[in-house]
C-alpha cells in the first residue's frame, strides 16, 4: 500500500533526527538499567518496552500536531486542571497525609500531573496572544496563572510537584522576558520567606530536609534510601562495577531502584564515566531543544521549546541530586530513565511538542 | 505607561529571547556541573570509603568456634575432653511470653528446678538477644519432641554443641580447673587484650586452673565464613571460609594415677600436696583436698550448689597447694641449717646441750622445745633428725632476722614460684624491713627466735615448700614448677616439649649440702622423727617433718592434740625426696589439722613415693572414711 506508507513516512518526517537519536539512546540505556535493577524480570522489561512503545507513539502523534493547534489546547486544559485541583482540595482522597488524588470511580488520578504540561501551554498561549503589546500587566496575569495551581498543589501538600510546576512556569515567564528587577526582587523575597516556608512545612517534609542534611541521623528510617543510594553511586568508582555487577543493586540494598532511584543503579554499574555520559545526553537534549527554540518561528514555539528543554533538565537534576544526596527526597523520576508509564508518556509528549515546533516552520496565522 | 509605543520592537524582543536562551543554557550547565561535581566526590574522592561500606553491607562474617584443646596427663589419659550433644536454647527477645514458653516446654520435656534456676541466673546475666541454654545433653527422644513442637515455641532452638567434660573427677579439679560461659568481666578482659574478635563464636572461656592459665593455647582460633547476604539479611552464597584452628592439646607432667594415690593417702583428712620432678620442675601431682566436680560449672552452676560450695567450712574451692599459706614449722630447719653452715655460724660437728628450753639473755621467757626435757647433746645432723627446736632458737638468734630472710629468700620462700597456674600465693618471708613497712613496728628479738623454727610471721604454700625441697634434692637449682610438659597442634600431631624454667642456681658447698641431706635421711632412719614412714621402703628417703600451729599455746601450757577438737589441731607438714642418693621426686605435704607431720603427713608422702618409684598401690584404694578420732 504505497499510499499509506507514503502517509506514514510523512508522519515520520515531523520527527527531529537529533532529538530522536538522543531520546532513543537514553531509552536504550534505561532498558538496560531497568533489566539489571529488576533482576532481569521479564514482567518489568516487557512492561517497560510497552511503555516505551506507547510513549514513542504519543511522541510521533504530538510531533504531527501543528503548534498553532496545540496552542489552542492550552486554555481549556489549564482551566480543566485548575478545576480538578479545586475538586481535589474539596473531595480529594488522602493518602500518606496529603490530599493529591481524585477518585474517578474507575481510577485514581493526580490532577497535578496534568498541570505539568497545561501550565506552560497556557502561559505560552497567553504570551503569544499578547506578544505585540507585552506590558508589565501581562506578567502580572502570567504570575497569577502560575500561582493559582502552584498554591493549590502546595496546599495538598505536594512540595515536590509544586516546585517543579513552579519552575516550569517561571522558566516560561523568564523566556517571555520577565524583567530582571522582578526576578531579583522575587529571589530576595523568596530567600527572606524561607523561614516562614519552613514553618508551613509538614512534619514529614521537615524531616525529609533534616534527613537530607544528615542522613546518618536516621539510618534505618528516612535516611536509609539516601545512605544506600550514595553507597551505590560511590562504590561505582570511575568505571562502575559493570552491568548487573552492582552488589548494592543486585542484593536489594537500593530501594525503588527501577523507578526513582534508578540513578543509583546506573552510578554503581557504570561509574563516573557513565554519569558523565548520562548528564552529557541530557545536556545534548537541552542544547537541541534550545536550538529548536532559537529557530522557532512563533512566540508560542519559542517559549514552549525553551521551557520544555529546561524543564527536562530540571527533573533530571532534582532526581540525580536527590539520589546522590544533595537534594531532599521529593519523589521525582529520572526523565527517560525511570520505569513508569505516566511519566514516560508525559515526557515524550513534551519531546513530540519540541519536534512539532522544530518541523512546523511556516508562520501560522494567529 | 508609555502609550507612544504600544507595539514592541520584535527584533529587539527576539534578541532578548536569544540572550535569555544563552542564560538558560548557562544555568543548565551550572546544574550539570553541580551534579558531576557531586558524582566526582562520591565516585572518585570517596570511592574507597563507599566500596568499603558496600562490602560491609553485603558481607557478613559468621564465626565458627574452634574445638578446644584436650588436656592429657603424662600417660595421655584424658583429663578434659569435648563431646557433642544437643542443647535446648532460648533467645528471650524472640519469645512472645517467656513464662508461657517455659511452662509449655516443661510439659514437653522434664526441666528440673535446678536447670530452671541456672537458666534464670544466666538469663539475668545476659542481654535480651543472647541465646541462653535451658537444658543440655538432650536425649534423642527429647530432641524429637522439641523438633515436632518448635513451630509453636518461638525463641526456642535445639542446637548441636560441643561440651567440655572433665573425666578425672574432683581430684583433678584444682589442676585442670573448668570453663564457664563468658560473662561481662571476661568480655571486658578480652576487649582490653584485643582478643574479643577471636571469641565471636565462643560461649565458653577458661575460668580456673589450666583451663584459665592456658586459655590462649586451648581456645584455638575462631574461623569465619564470609557470607554474601542481601538487604533482608538472607545468606545468598558463601564467599570464602577461614576454617577455625583448633586449640592446642596439653600433655602434663602430672600422672593422674599418682594424683589419685596421693589423694587416697590423705584418708579423710583435708590438705594439699605437691610432687615435683626436682630436675625438671615438672609437677607430678598437685592435690588440694577436698576437690569438687568441675562439670557442675561448665554450663553455669545452680545457685544452691554454688552457695554450698562457697560456704562449706571445708572450702573446696580453695586450691590449698597453691594458695593455702601456713607457717612452715620445722620443715624450715634443713634450710636454716644450711644458712648456719654457709654463714659460718655453725660447723657440722658443733654441738649444743639442749635443756628443753631457750631463753634470751636478760629474759625469763622460755622458748620451749617440742620435747620436754630436751634432746641432750645435739649436733647439726641430730638437730635435723630429732627436729631440735633449741638448736634453731640459738642459731636464729646468732643469725639475726635479716640474714635469715636473705638466705631463705634464695629458696624462693616469700615469692611466687611461677607455676603455670593463676592465683598462687607469695607466702611471707619476714624481715625487719617488712615488719616496719607492714606494721610500722620494730622487730623484737623474740620474733627472731620463733622464726628459727618456722613459726611466727613465716607463711609458705605447699608449692613453695616443694620447690625449696627440690633445691635440696637437685643441689640448689631453682626450678619453676610446670604442669604442662608438651603442647600439640592437633592438626600437626606433633608434641612440642615445653622446656622447664630455671630461675637460678645456688652455689651451696657440697659438703654442707651433704651433711644436711644426711640429717634428712636420718629423719627417716630408725630414731628419726619420721622413721616409721620409711619402714620397709626399698629406696632411701630424705625428709623433714613439721607442724604449723593453728592456735597459740599459752606459756606453760601443753599442746595436747587429743584434747583439742580437730579443727584447732595443728597442720601436719612434711617435705621429702627420694631416692635420697639420686632424687627423682620431691614431695611437700600439708595435712590440715593433721596434728604432727610424722603422724599424718609423712605417710602420704610414702604412698606417693611407693607408687612413683615402685608402682605399688595402697592395698585398698577406695575413698572411704577411715575412722578418725573426732
Amino acid at each position: 500500500m504505497p499510499q499509506s506508507s507514503h502517509w506514514f513516512m510523512r508522519r515520520l518526517s515531523h520527527l527531529d533526527g537529533i532529538l530522536l537519536t538522543l531520546v532513543l539512546l537514553l531509552l536504550g540505556i534505561s532498558l538496560a538499567v531497568v533489566a539489571s535493577a529488576s533482576g532481569q524480570s521479564p514482567a518489568r522489561i516487557s512492561g517497560h518496552l510497552i511503555n516505551i512503545g506507547l510513549a514513542l507513539a504519543v511522541m510521533v502523534v504530538m510531533a504531527n500536531v501543528p503548534p498553532h493547534l496545540l496552542s489552542k489546547v492550552g486554555p481549556p486544559l489549564y482551566v480543566a486542571g485548575v478545576v480538578l485541583l479545586i475538586g481535589v482540595a474539596l473531595f480529594g482522597e488522602v493518602r500518606n497525609g496529603s490530599r493529591r488524588w481524585l477518585n474517578l470511580g474507575f481510577m485514581a488520578f493526580q490532577p497535578s500531573e496534568l498541570l505539568k504540561l497545561a501550565l506552560p501551554l497556557m502561559l505560552a498561549w497567553y504570551f503569544q496572544r499578547n506578544e505585540a503589546v507585552l506590558r508589565a500587566k501581562h506578567f502580572l496575569v502570567g504570575g497569577a496563572l502560575l500561582l493559582v495551581p502552584f498554591l493549590l498543589i502546595l496546599r495538598q501538600p505536594d512540595l515536590g510537584t509544586a516546585m517543579m510546576i513552579g519552575a516550569s512556569g517561571f522558566y516560561l515567564l523568564f523566556f517571555a522576558g520577565l524583567p530582571w528587577k522582578v526576578i531579583l526582587g522575587g529571589a530576595t523575597l523568596g530567600a527572606a520567606s524561607l523561614p516562614v516556608m519552613w514553618g508551613l512545612m509538614h512534619d514529614y517534609q521537615q524531616r525529609r530536609v533534616l534527613t537530607l542534611l544528615d542522613p546518618t541521623s536516621d539510618p534505618l528510617g528516612d535516611g536509609y534510601h539516601i545512605i544506600q543510594s550514595t553507597i551505590a553511586i560511590g562504590s561505582g568508582g570511575l568505571f562502575g562495577r559493570g552491568w548487573m555487577g552492582g552488589t548494592q543493586n543486585q542484593l536489594d540494598f537500593i530501594p525503588e531502584r527501577t523507578t526513582d532511584f534508578i540513578f543509583a543503579v546506573f552510578g554503581e554499574e557504570f561509574g563516573y564515566v557513565g554519569a558523565i555520559f548520562l548528564v552529557g545526553l541530557y545536556l545534548a537534549i537541552v542544547a537541541r531543544g534550545l536550538v529548536i527554540a532559537a529557530r522557532a518561528p512563533t512566540q508560542f514555539g519559542r517559549l514552549m521549546a525553551a521551557t520544555l528543554s529546561l524543564n527536562l533538565f530540571t527533573y533530571a537534576f532534582v532526581n540525580m541530586g536527590m539520589v546522590s544526596g544533595i537534594l531532599p527526597v521529593v519523589g521525582v523520576p529520572l526523565p527517560l530513565m525511570s520505569y513508569g508509564g505516566t511519566a514516560l508518556i508525559t515526557l515524550l509528549l513534551g519531546m513530540g511538542i519540541l519536534m512539532s515546533v522544530a518541523t512546523h516552520r511556516q508562520l501560522n496565522k494567529s | 505607561m508609555n502609550l507612544a509605543t504600544p507595539l514592541k520592537n520584535l527584533d529587539r524582543e527576539l534578541a532578548r529571547f536569544h540572550g535569555r536562551l544563552k542564560l538558560g543554557a548557562a544555568f543548565v550547565s551550572l546544574l550539570a556541573a553541580v551534579l558531576l561535581a557531586r558524582a566526582f566526590y562520591l565516585q572518585i574522592v570517596q570511592h574507597e570509603h563507599y566500596v568499603e561500606r558496600a562490602e560491609s553491607n553485603r558481607i557478613s562474617r559468621v564465626p565458627t568456634a574452634p574445638n578446644r584443646g584436650l588436656i592429657l596427663d603424662r600417660n595421655d589419659r584424658i583429663l578434659a575432653e569435648n563431646y557433642s550433644a544437643y542443647t535446648l536454647e532460648l533467645t528471650r527477645a524472640q519469645t512472645h511470653n517467656l513464662e508461657a514458653t517455659l511452662a509449655e516446654v516443661g510439659k514437653l520435656i522434664e526441666i528440673t528446678p535446678g536447670q530452671l534456676r541456672r537458666f534464670r541466673r544466666l538469663l539475668a546475666e545476659s542481654h535480651e538477644f543472647e541465646t541462653v541454654p535451658l537444658k543440655s545433653k538432650l536425649t534423642d527422644e527429647e530432641v524429637a519432641i522439641l523438633a515436632a513442637n518448635r513451630y509453636r515455641l518461638p525463641g526456642l532452638e535445639v542446637k548441636a554443641r560441643l561440651f567440655r567434660n572433665y573425666r578425672a573427677g574432683p581430684g583433678m579439679a584444682h589442676v585442670v580447673g573448668f570453663i564457664g560461659r563468658i560473662n561481662d568481666r571476661d568480655l571486658k578482659r578480652l576487649r582490653e587484650a584485643s582478643r574479643e574478635q577471636n571469641y565471636k563464636g565462643s560461649a565458653y572461656i577458661g575460668k580456673t586452673g589450666l583451663e584459665q592459665s592456658y586459655e590462649s593455647l586451648l581456645h584455638g582460633r575462631t574461623g569465619f565464613d564470609q557470607m554474601e547476604t542481601d538487604a533482608s539479611g538472607r545468606a545468598v552464597r558463601m564467599l570464602s571460609r577461614i576454617p577455625p584452628v583448633p586449640g592446642k592439646d596439653l600433655r602434663l607432667h602430672l600422672d593422674v594415677e599418682l594424683q589419685a594415690v596421693a589423694e587416697h593417702a590423705f584418708g579423710d583428712y583435708l590438705g594439699g600436696l605437691v610432687a615435683l620432678d626436682p630436675n625438671t620442675g615438672g609437677v607430678l601431682a598437685l592435690v588440694s583436698k577436698p576437690g569438687f566436680d568441675p562439670n557442675l560449672f561448665v554450663d553455669g552452676v545452680d545457685p544452691e550448689t554454688w552457695k554450698a560450695l562457697n560456704e562449706s567450712p571445708d572450702r573446696p574451692m580453695v586450691n590449698r597447694a597453691l594458695r593455702g599459706i601456713y607457717p612452715p614449722g620445722s620443715t624450715i630447719k634443713p634450710f636454716m641449717a644450711l644458712a648456719g653452715l654457709e654463714l659460718g655460724l655453725r660447723k657440722p660437728a658443733d654441738t649444743i646441750a639442749d635443756p628443753g628450753f631457750f631463753s634470751l639473755p636478760n629474759s625469763r621467757h622460755q622458748f620451749r622445745d617440742w620435747k620436754r626435757g630436751g634432746h641432750g647433746v645435739v649436733d647439726l645432723r641430730r638437730s635435723i633428725s630429732q627436729s631440735c627446736d633449741v638448736y634453731y632458737y640459738r642459731l636464729a638468734v646468732d643469725m639475726g632476722i635479716d640474714r635469715m630472710h636473705d638466705y631463705l629468700a634464695q629458696f624462693g620462700l616469700g615469692e611466687k614460684t611461677g607455676i603455670d597456674l593463676d592465683g598462687e600465693s607469695a607466702g611471707l618471708l619476714p624481715s625487719r624491713d617488712w615488719k616496719q613497712r607492714r606494721f610500722k613496728q620494730t622487730w623484737y628479738p623474740g620474733e627472731t627466735v620463733i622464726a628459727g623454727i618456722g613459726q611466727g610471721y613465716h607463711l609458705t604454700t605447699p608449692l613453695q615448700l616443694a620447690v625449696a625441697a627440690a633445691m635440696l634434692a637437685n643441689g640448689g637449682k631453682r626450678i619453676e614448677p610446670r604442669l604442662v610438659q608438651a603442647v600439640r597442634d592437633p592438626l600437626a600431631h606433633v608434641w612440642q616439649p615445653q622446656p622447664g624454667m630455671v630461675r637460678g642456681q645456688m652455689a651451696i658447698p657440697p659438703a654442707y649440702l651433704a651433711v644436711v641431706r644426711e640429717g634428712m635421711m636420718d629423719v627417716m632412719r630408725p630414731g628419726g622423727t619420721a622413721a616409721r614412714s620409711a619402714a620397709g621402703a626399698p629406696y632411701t628417703i630424705a625428709g623433714k617433718t613439721g607442724t604449723a600451729q593453728v592456735v597459740g599455746i599459752k606459756q606453760g601450757a601443753r599442746y595436747d592434740a587429743s584434747r583439742l577438737s580437730r579443727q584447732y589441731r595443728d597442720h601436719a607438714l612434711f617435705i621429702a625426696y627420694a631416692p635420697a642418693e639420686n632424687p627423682t621426686i620431691v614431695v611437700a605435704v600439708m595435712v590440715e589439722n593433721g596434728g604432727s607431720g610424722s603422724g599424718t603427713a609423712a605417710p602420704v608422702a610414702r604412698a606417693v613415693f611407693d607408687y612413683y618409684l615402685t608402682g605399688k598401690r595402697p592395698g585398698e584404694m577406695k575413698l572411704e572414711a577411715n575412722n578418725a578420732t573426732e
